[in-house]
This record gives C-alpha cells, structure tokens and sequence, in this order.
C-alpha cells in the first residue's frame, strides 16, 4: 500500500467517526460549534502523528509484553504537551474544550492505530496513517460541529447564516449531539450504498 | 446534606453519559443486551471508585507536594491501567464466580473515559475524599442507570421495523438523545 | 522488560518537565492578560497597576475575594472585585465586577465558566445588553440585592437559564457586600495595612461612602 492511499483510506473509507464509529466521547462532546470540533479535531491529529511515528520507531526496542502501557505512556505524553501548549497559546479554547484535552489519551482511536499500525509498520507508513486517521477525525468532528452550530445557533464558525431565532437549541445540547450524529451516520450510510 | 446533592447532580441532572459524554464508547457497545449492561455497570463501578480514591491520594500526596501537576495525565492512566491489571487477578482468585460474570469487562474498562475524567473532575471540583467517592460512587449509578434504561430500549428496538439506512448505530444515536432530552427534565431539581 | 518501562517513563518525564519548564512563563502570562484586561473592562480608565495593589477580602459569608483598586492620578475611581458562585448550572463560575465610586456597576467579565453553551453561556453579554429589565450595568446594589423576576426581584433571566441567573446575581450580590463591607471598613478604621500607599485617598472614600450611607 502506497502513503497516498494509506492517507485517503484514513480519511474516506476508514473514517474513525463515521465508518469505525471510535473516538465517540470526544465526538459528541467537543462538538457543539464547528471552531471547537475542528480544534479537537486537530490536537488529536496532532497527537496521533507523533505517537504513530514514535511507536513505529521504538517498536524493535519495546519488548512485547510491556507493549500497551508503553504506548500508552508515549500517548499521555504527547497529549500532556498539546495540554500545555494550549494552556499558554490559546487559553480561551483550552478552557472551551477543558476535559476533553486529557482524555484524549484514552481516545480509542490512538491507541488503536498505535496497536493496529504502528506497531506492525515502519515509519513513514505510519506518518501518513496518522495524517489521514487525524484528518478523517477532524473533518468528522468539524461537519457535526458545523451542523449543530448551523441548526442550533444559525451560525456557522461564528458568522451568522440565519436569524438566531430560526435556530432550534437542541442541536446544541446533549440531546442534540446524539441525534445529529445518529442522522449524519445514516445518511452516510445511505450515500455509501447508492 | 451536601452527599444528597452531589448524588442526585451526578445521577440525574448531570449524568455522565447522556449530559456529559462520558463513558459513551461502552454505553453504544455493550447495551445490546440487558444482562451485559448490568455487568458492564458492575464492573465500573468498581474500578470507578477504587481508581478516584488511588487517583486522589496520589495527586494530594506525591503530585501538589512535588510540584509535579503537569504528570498528572500519565500517572493517573497508568494508575488505571494497573489497576484494572490488578483488580483482574486479584477477582480471579479470590471470587472466581464474580470473575466469571465481570472478566470480560474489565480489559474494555481501562479505555473507558469516565474513569480517567472522573479522576480529573473531582480534582477540578476540588472535592475533599469523601466527597470524591461519594461522587465516584454516584457517577457510575447514574452510568448503569443510563446504560440499562438504554439496553432495555434497544432490546425491543431489535423487533422493530426501521428503515434500512437508520438501522443499527444510527437508530441507537437517536434513541441516546431521546433519552438525553427525558434526562434534561430532571434539570433544575438541585 | 521493565528496564525499557522505566527508560520511557523516564525520558517522558524529562520531555514534559521541560515543556512544563517552557511553557509556564507563557500560561502565567496569558493568565495575567486576561486578569488585565477584564479589569480594564469593569473599572473607569486608570493609571494604577490594580494587580499589584490587590487585597482579599472577607465577604459575609466567611470567603475571600479578590478586590483590585483603580486610581486615576492617584484618586480612586473603581474597584473591580473578582467574585465567584458555586450554583452555576455547571458548577462553579468566576467573574469579575467593576464598581464605580457610588457603588453603582459599572461593567463586568466572567473570567470562567462550564455553562451549556447557546443557554447558561448567553451570561456573557446578556446582563450588559440594555433590553427590558436585563442589564445589571449602571444599577445600585445599595437599595437591596439583585434578584431575577421570579424570584420578586427587578431583572430578568435569561430565557430558559434561572439558574445560571440565579447564581450570576448572588456572585455579584456577593461582589457588592464585599465592596460596601471595605469601604465602610476603610472608613471608620482608616487604613488597612495592604493599601498603605494610598493613605490620604482612602479619606476621600471613607467620605463619599458616609455620604452615600446618609442617604440610606
């Protein structure tokens, strides 16, 4: 399998959101405007590339048996940096996103290539493995977030497209989030049939 | 008073899954059956309160006396992960027959995001020890309640007729947020 | 086995405890900014570093807030007083109010919240919009605390968000009796030792404050 390919399987047709359904914590939390989605989106990529590409060059040195909490330090490492890093250069979104940031560690979808990819391929595979998982991850975190963002506010990142008063709120609350999800997951489906 | 309060907070008002979207992964993948629900249920709140308490005593005693908040995140996951190692072997000889009816569960647990985000969230809400368990414990009753009320439903969901595209994940989503919305009504009580 | 356990533990010890060396000075900078710069939303314009000038204070019920002078060639024009509630929808939310020298708002800024956004999160500007019954800006809090409508008070809630409301108005209740307590503390006791510097100004308060109390 070629980068390119490994890159857009990421993104289309392994997508973690819509086709692996992982990841869904962060998904229907994080998602409430699309700015947010995107965010979240982005410092799991951001977390996922280095991991992949960590994993995939210590893996000859991590004996098997001590594997997964070996990943799993390297994974709350990386994480622990983006925390801090988004704490000093964009408080007002580390305070948006607020829990989510450290349980991105326990996101699925990490640990998941980490022990599905990485681990069994060397490192550029994984480089463009984790671009493409981190890439279909953000692009499903934006679309419910632009989604919920549009039907419940009549906004659209922060510009409005609609009055405020046309906007039915329970797209932004919990309840909305499950149904959002659950409607753009069948027409998906639907679209991936025809 | 106060022990009532955050009881009935984190059961009904702000319940972890259907208010907080934590712990959403188990609650999509074990609720096809009653009976898996309530062992799934069994089985986090077990590590759930043993983990806060360890959690707990760890950051008051060895992390804020050294300074050492920014390894908060690996040690607690660490914490975790044994933990769950732990409880498995020690379950294994000591209650072979609790071991059969929870062992499945408990490797799913150590990725379940509402044992880490509780351990971080009674730090945020800056909780003394008994309100942390009392928290703890509260959290993963109203988690089981969520997951049973939602395996009941989807048990009978698997005898309706529903439109192919909406069939399986999506119907189940949409299930959720009905159940979300019938928990937005306990809101205001406390 | 556990040899290699313990060097990537140790080597992702070191790597965050340098990130953490690097980008403390950033994050306590940030922090600082945003105390700034909400101060200089509530208060008049001033020419003092009210940060450093900062004294806690007891509010009635026993906790201790924040309370950040602004002086304007050396006469005090504000105080901004950074207050909190635990009853938000969400737990605790952390605002600060500015306070002109009559005791009236003048501004205020929520330095931290968990509110639902879309409804709880409106508090940000709802209460500074002039709409109704809604604004809290330019109200006295002398005559009696601020309570929403259904509770017989005079402002309203946000739409299908009491709660939020509710504890947005006992956080600023909670800000005023902190700022009618010190300044009627400064004025029969004259200084209190933090303020030292601004020893002849606080007459001057201890003043208009007697003043206002004769209207009462």
């Amino acid at each position: 399998m070629n980068n390119m390919k490994v890159l857009v399987n990421g993104i289309l047709k392994e997508n973690p959101v819509f086709a692996l359904l992982l990841g869904m914590c962060p998904t229907l939390g994080t998602t409430s405007s699309a700015l947010n989605g995107m965010a979240m989106g982005l410092a799991t990529t951001f977390v996922l590339i280095c991991s992949n590409v960590v994993i995939s060059s210590l893996k000859s040195l991590i004996p098997d048996q001590v594997r997964i909490p070996a990943f799993i330090v390297v994974i709350a490492t990386f994480v622990t940096v983006v925390q801090m890093c988004m704490e000093a250069y964009v408080p007002a979104l580390y305070a948006s996103l607020g829990l989510f940031i450290p349980l991105i560690v326990v996101n699925c979808i990490v640990l998941g290539r980490a022990e599905a990819f990485a681990a069994k391929n060397s490192i550029f595979p994984s480089l463009f493995d984790g671009i493409g998982i981190g890439l279909g991850f953000t692009f499903a975190l934006t679309l419910l977030g632009a989604v919920r963002e549009l039907f419940g506010t009549g906004n659209l990142f922060g510009f409005s497209f609609m009055p405020e008063e046309y906007g039915s709120l329970i797209f932004v609350l919990a309840p909305g989030a499950f149904i959002a999800l659950g409607y753009l997951i069948a027409i998906i489906n639907k679209l991936r049939k025809a | 008073m106060e022990y009532i309060i955050i009881f009935i907070a984190a059961v009904f008002v702000n319940n972890i899954v259907l208010a907080q979207f934590l712990g959403v992964c188990p609650f999509l993948g074990v609720s096809k059956k009653v009976g898996t629900a309530v062992g799934m249920s069994a089985a986090v709140m077990f590590v759930l309160t043993i983990a806060t308490i360890v959690t707990f005593l760890i950051q008051k005693n060895i992390l804020e006396p050294f300074g050492l908040d920014f390894m908060q995140t690996i040690s607690y996951i660490l914490v975790i992960a044994a933990l769950v190692q732990m409880v498995e072997i020690v379950l294994k000889k000591v209650s072979p027959a609790l071991y059969q009816a929870l062992g499945v569960f408990l490797p799913l647990i150590a990725t379940n995001c509402c044992i880490l985000g509780v351990a971080i969230l009674v730090i945020q809400k800056h909780y003394n020890l008994m309100e942390s368990v009392v928290f703890a414990i509260s959290t993963s009753i109203g988690s089981a309640l969520a997951l049973v009320i939602f395996a009941g439903i989807r048990e009978q969901l698997a005898m309706s007729r529903i439109p192919e595209a909406l069939k399986g994940t999506p119907i189940a989503l949409i299930t959720a947020g009905l159940l979300a919305m019938a928990f937005m009504g306990f809101s205001g009580i406390v | 086995m556990l040899l290699s356990l313990t060097i990537i533990c140790v080597v992702a010890g070191t790597l965050l405890a340098w990130v953490n060396t690097m980008t403390e000075g950033p994050i306590a900078l940030s922090k600082a900014a945003a105390l700034e710069e909400a101060i200089k939303n509530v208060t008049p314009p001033f020419d003092n570093n009210p940060v450093a000038e900062a004294y806690t204070t007891e509010s009635s019920d026993g906790s201790p807030l924040l309370i950040y002078p602004a002086t304007q060639n050396g006469i005090p024009v504000g105080v901004a007083v950074e207050t909190y509630t635990m009853n938000g929808f969400s737990g605790e939310i952390r605002l600060i109010v500015g306070f002109d020298t009559d005791g009236k708002i003048i501004n205020y800024s929520i330095l931290q919240h968990a509110e639902t956004p879309g409804l709880g999160s409106k508090m940000m500007d709802w209460f500074k919009t002039d709409k109704n019954k809604q604004s809290i800006v330019g109200r006295s809090l002398a005559s009696g605390n601020l309570k929403v409508a259904k509770d017989g008070g005079d402002v309203d809630a946000i739409t299908a968000s009491t709660i939020t409301s509710r504890a947005f108005l006992e956080a600023v209740n909670r800000a005023y009796s902190v700022y009618a307590g010190t300044d009627a503390s400064t004025g029969t006791t004259g200084v209190d030792g933090e303020s030292g510097a601004t020893e002849q100004v606080d007459g001057e308060t201890g003043a208009t404050e007697t003043e206002e109390g004769g209207e009462l």
